[in-house]
């Protein structure tokens, strides 16, 4: 038989203040432990809307960024003329040459110099990124000093909105408009025309190509025809793939330094958990006895004392989830080290995210509760009651 | 006496409970210390940086590098004492994972700038001898090996190809602060190469180290530096080193703050456990605390009993924190090889952790202390655990 759930929630109710104090502990670890997660989780949805599934992104063969890479004009223009290039609308090929440079800029808040990246694109830019809308003022023109900036942009620098100028590469750049690309790592780029750019900088070659592929599976074929071509030394990779690559540092960083956290930080939780089911047992020995001479098999005081720990960790998860979902409104922009550019991504919290956060709340409570439940099971009748 | 006698009887009475406060204790305050000195390891750069050193970059970013011919015009600069160019090579040895920072320098200006690097005599003198040479920190050697007459391999990143060097010395750093992790070869070498290689890349320099003649002049020098290329192709930008390498630690700053909240949570969490360990003692003793005030004890006397076992408990646990941060935090180090080039525990972090420990005792008592102080005599005998 079973020992009815209402004894344990009165166990915990008449303890108020350890019942918070203990469960408060565990929920701090499961807010930390959570909160890691949904930053990687946010870094990751960043890179990964960044990369469109049938885009190839090229750069310099062991060049692992855009900044660090070349692309001539001539393997360039070999890279347009594949067949397994997409044609747009007007016959044109879907291919954008692009230079990256970055500049400084100045944050609002702190007025701290940041790297930002900025970006020519080529006629086919936009149409390369249909996750990208101008959702204030309008596009660059071609061939002029304009520049279009990210949403993230305009809201964290300083003379980034629409009518004002920066001035990079001796020349004066107005900004004319901002475009939203849905959480994507270009939210965090400055846009302007290639060629414009690279005269400014007096750069001959191209730092990237991104084109789009006729189909996805393409990839492949194509590579391993560039591959054996002698003109190229590139690297041709799923936009997808090459952006991924592209937070692997700091991604790793994240969720090493968390997980590495919270299972130390879990130990205190745990001790936390097992004074509290400790004393929980000492007092009670009278009780436990009285419950065994009632017939309650010693399973069933295990199981009892075991649940009201669980139930701890269970509080815990609960309110640490919670405390961790209200971080989805903070955003944390941070130098990503491989492309040595700003970026900005957000706390993002998932299903999975809050199931496995319960799961080691409640993992927490077992291990915490289950050496002082054997203790509470293996009392003998008779001792338990002669010391009530 | 019999006070500390009783308050150390007191804390002995569960000792399951207080051994596994202050195991608790210790986690806490040891993963607190390390948590601080990642963060100091952080900002080691610009701790170690000198005065009288300034750093000029290209204007637009560090990525974009100036013309070498600059350097004449900055050595011209009034208040100018040397010029050093500089290169970030940023290649890979073996494996990506190995990373270390890697610099094609002017040897003989930039050594004279960097009194810290201790290198032997001979040793820089076959280095300068070695189109070919590099120097490596004491560190690094020790991380991979490297002894003086190895060949090293690097795959350029950002200079594509594969690279031979030869260590040709072995750098000590004249304080423990000295970053010891670091990789020089001439920049000769990486400009002659890449004439060969991709001339229209030749001549360009990453960044000019400037000493200066008279530190308090340093600001004034890089005014008159940035001016003499004020307008030209490559606007320069130049601030002091230690102003540079802050920069650098800026905007990796949300990282830095979050490693700092969750330091201070890992408080809270021993807080949360420390107040729930005295808590059901105090709670446990309601009527030896009443039995006390009948014989005529204050409640001051009974309160401060509390906050004496409390921050007993906490002490001991703080102290064998900090005792186990130094050797933890070395083997940690030890672990993470050249990621953190500088890994001291300061006196500033045991301080911290002295401080929270006093925080820690001193807030869990408050409630439990409060109650037994209050405590009606009657009420307290007649209460059970």
């Amino acid at each position: 038989m079973r020992i009815p759930l209402r004894y344990t929630l009165r166990n915990l109710w008449t303890r108020k203040l350890t019942t918070v104090l203990t469960a408060g502990g565990m929920a701090l670890v499961v807010f930390v432990f959570a909160a890691v997660q949904m930053l990687d989780t946010g870094l990751r949805q960043t890179l990964v809307a960044t990369g469109q599934p049938d885009n190839i992104l090229v750069t310099r063969r062991s060049a692992n960024a855009e900044i660090s890479s070349s692309v001539d004009r001539s393997q360039a223009s070999i890279l347009e003329a594949q067949p397994e290039v997409a044609i747009g609308g007007q016959g044109e090929r879907l291919v954008s040459k692009e230079v990256v440079i970055l500049i400084t800029l100045p944050k609002r808040e702190t007025g701290q110099a940041t790297n930002v990246t900025t970006r020519g694109i080529g006629a086919s830019g936009f149409a390369l990124r249909p996750q990208v809308h101008i959702i204030e003022g309008r596009a660059f023109r071609a061939g002029s000093s304009e520049v279009v900036v990210g949403t993230g942009l305009a809201t964290r620098f300083d003379g980034a909105s629409v009518g004002n100028v920066l001035r990079f590469g001796g020349r004066e750049w107005r900004v004319v408009g901002v475009f939203d690309s849905g959480g994507a790592a270009f939210d965090s780029e400055v846009w302007g025309d290639a060629d414009q750019l690279m005269q400014a900088f007096r750069r001959s070659a191209y730092s990237s190509v991104v084109a789009r592929l006729v189909e996805a599976s393409a990839h492949e074929t194509l590579k391993v025809r560039l591959d054996g071509d002698p003109r190229l030394t590139l690297d041709i990779k799923p936009e997808r793939v090459f952006y991924e690559e592209q937070s692997q540092a700091l991604s790793k960083f994240i969720s090493y330094l968390g997980l590495t956290l919270s299972i130390i930080f879990s130990i205190g939780a745990m001790i936390g958990a097992m004074i509290t089911m400790y004393a929980a047992v000492a007092n009670r020995v009278g009780e436990i006895g009285t419950l065994r001479a009632l017939g309650f098999r010693r399973s069933a005081v295990l199981g009892a004392f075991l649940f009201e720990s669980v139930l701890l960790g269970a509080i815990g998860g609960v309110v640490g989830i919670a405390l961790a979902s209200v971080m989805q409104l903070v955003q944390i922009s941070t130098l990503n080290w491989q492309s040595f550019a700003e970026l900005a991504f957000t706390f993002t919290l998932t299903a999975r995210i809050a199931i496995v956060s319960l799961g080691f709340a409640i993992v927490m409570g077992i291990v915490g509760g289950f050496l002082p439940a054997v203790r509470a099971a293996r009392l003998s009748i008779i001792d338990a009651l002669r010391a009530a | 006496m019999y006070f500390l006698k009783l308050i150390l009887r007191n804390a002995l009475r569960h000792k399951l409970r207080t051994g596994l406060t202050v195991l608790g204790l210790v986690v806490a305050f040891l993963s607190f210390g390390l948590l601080q000195t990642v963060v100091d390891a952080w900002y080691h750069g610009a701790e170690a940086a000198a005065p009288n050193r300034l750093i000029t970059r290209n204007a637009v970013s560090l990525t974009v590098p100036l013309p070498f011919h600059y350097r004449e015009r900055v050595r011209a600069v009034e208040g100018v004492k040397s010029v050093a160019a500089a290169n970030w090579f940023a290649g890979i040895y073996q494996d990506p994972k190995n990373f270390f920072p890697q610099f094609a320098v002017e040897p003989k200006p930039y050594f004279a700038m960097y009194p810290e690097y201790r290198i032997p005599e001979p040793e820089f003198e076959a280095f300068l001898r070695d189109r070919k040479g590099a120097i490596v920190g004491r560190k690094l050697a020790d991380n991979f090996g490297f002894k003086v007459g190895d060949t090293v391999p690097i795959k350029g990143t950002i200079f594509p190809g594969n690279w031979e060097f030869n260590v040709r010395a072995i750098y000590d750093g004249a304080e423990p602060k000295t970053d010891t992790s670091l990789f020089f070869f001439h920049w000769d070498y990486l400009n002659e190469t890449l004439r060969q290689r991709t001339p229209q890349r030749a001549n360009q320099v990453g960044i000019f180290l400037v000493e200066v003649a008279d530190i308090d002049r340093a600001a004034e020098v890089s005014e008159a530096i940035d001016k003499q290329f004020k307008n030209s192709i490559a606007e320069t930008l130049t601030e002091t080193e230690q102003a540079f390498q802050i920069g650098f630690v800026k905007q990796t700053e949300a990282i830095v703050i979050a490693i700092r909240i969750v330091s201070f949570v890992v408080i809270f969490i021993i807080l949360a456990v420390m107040a729930n360990t005295m808590a059901m003692t105090a709670r446990e003793r309601l009527s030896e605390y009443a039995t006390l005030k009948a014989l005529g004890f204050g409640p001051a006397f009974v309160a401060s009993l509390i906050f004496g076992e409390s921050l007993a408990i906490a002490g001991v646990g703080c102290t064998i924190g900090i005792a186990l941060t130094f050797p933890v935090g070395s083997w940690f180090a030890g672990q993470m090889g050249t990621l953190f080039p500088v890994f001291e525990v300061s006196d500033e972090t045991v301080l911290l952790q002295i401080v929270c420990a006093l925080g820690v005792g001193t807030i869990a008592a408050v409630l439990p202390a409060q109650r037994a102080a209050r405590i009606r005599i009657v009420q307290g005998l007649r209460a059970i655990g």
